[in-house]
């Protein structure tokens, strides 16, 4: 009867437990190292001359001009 | 200087495609390869949406995480690129990207796949900058220019947004209070104005 009881028990606590080993199955991408050439910035070009700030202020007068209630009302 | 991304307008998009074409220009892209495309959602329904896609340049792109030869990079300004001479055509790349950026060309007999070929922002590769070998292989670098992608610039609705995060995110934000929320931000009263209160046919006029 004990026996019984016992198996019962182990059992039970098995089946509690059987949960507990579930792994996450949800990938982590791992990022590699680039094996490639290496790139130069926009701004290193006999254009700007390695001007950083000059390539900036060029890309944001663009980028600011994207906004045409800006153009219509001459703000 | 921040990220440079994109940002799509879907209440402004018309669907005119000129994103596209401006994309096949500049970069003369081959026959079969469309690395910006305008995708219609309830196509011929009242209120349908356009927006246009191509790579976005995803902060945490999952294109490099998937690449068996790790021929992507990320540059200062946040635009994902990758060396043509590295690119084995697998095509893990596409399969991981949610966009379906990645794009084939066919190389050789039996449709044999070549090596990838994507939207650079118009940021070119790793080749020298404005140099022969990076126009044939990734475009033309417009922004080593000082000037942004071209599908933005040309988009005439101003419904594809592209540059500085901050700026388009600043330019986006003023448009939506503009334009208010309601049933007004999209159809005939926001693209023309609201209708005269004069007959639309004045008497003795031309219909």
């Amino acid at each position: 009867m004990n026996r019984l009881l016992l198996a019962v028990v182990a059992a039970g606590f098995a089946l509690g437990v059987a949960g507990c080993g579930e792994q996450a199955e949800v990938t982590v991408y791992k990022q590699g190292k680039y094996q490639g050439k290496p790139d130069k910035d926009p701004w290193d070009n006999d254009q700007f001359k390695s001007d950083k700030n000059a390539w900036e202020k060029s890309v944001k007068a663009r980028n600011l001009s994207q906004n045409e209630y800006v153009r219509i009302t001459g703000n | 200087m921040a990220r440079m991304k994109f940002l799509a307008d879907a209440e402004r998009c018309i669907e005119c495609n000129g994103c596209v074409t401006a994309c096949k220009q500049e970069h003369e892209i081959p026959w079969g390869v469309n690395r910006r495309r305008v995708v219609t959602m309830n196509d011929g329904v009242p209120g349908e949406k356009s927006i246009s896609v191509d790579c976005m340049h995803c902060s945490d792109a999952p294109c490099m995480a998937v690449c068996p030869v790790d021929c992507f990079y990320k540059s200062n300004e946040g635009v994902v690129l990758h060396d043509k001479d590295l690119c084995i055509g697998c095509g893990y790349c596409f399969y991981a990207c949610p966009f379906g950026a990645p794009q084939f060309p066919q190389d050789g007999a039996f449709g044999l796949r070549g090596k990838m070929d994507k939207c650079t922002f118009c940021a070119g590769g790793p080749e020298p900058d404005h140099s022969a070998a990076e126009y044939k292989k990734y475009g033309r670098n417009r922004l080593a220019e000082g000037k942004l992608p071209a599908c933005a610039e040309m988009c005439a609705t101003k419904a594809l947004l592209g540059g500085d995060s901050d700026v388009i995110s600043d330019i986006y934000r003023d448009r939506v209070l503009k334009r208010g929320k309601g049933s007004e931000v999209w159809g005939w009263g926001t693209a023309y104005g609201k209708p005269d209160a004069k007959p639309a046919s004045q008497p003795g006029g031309k219909s």
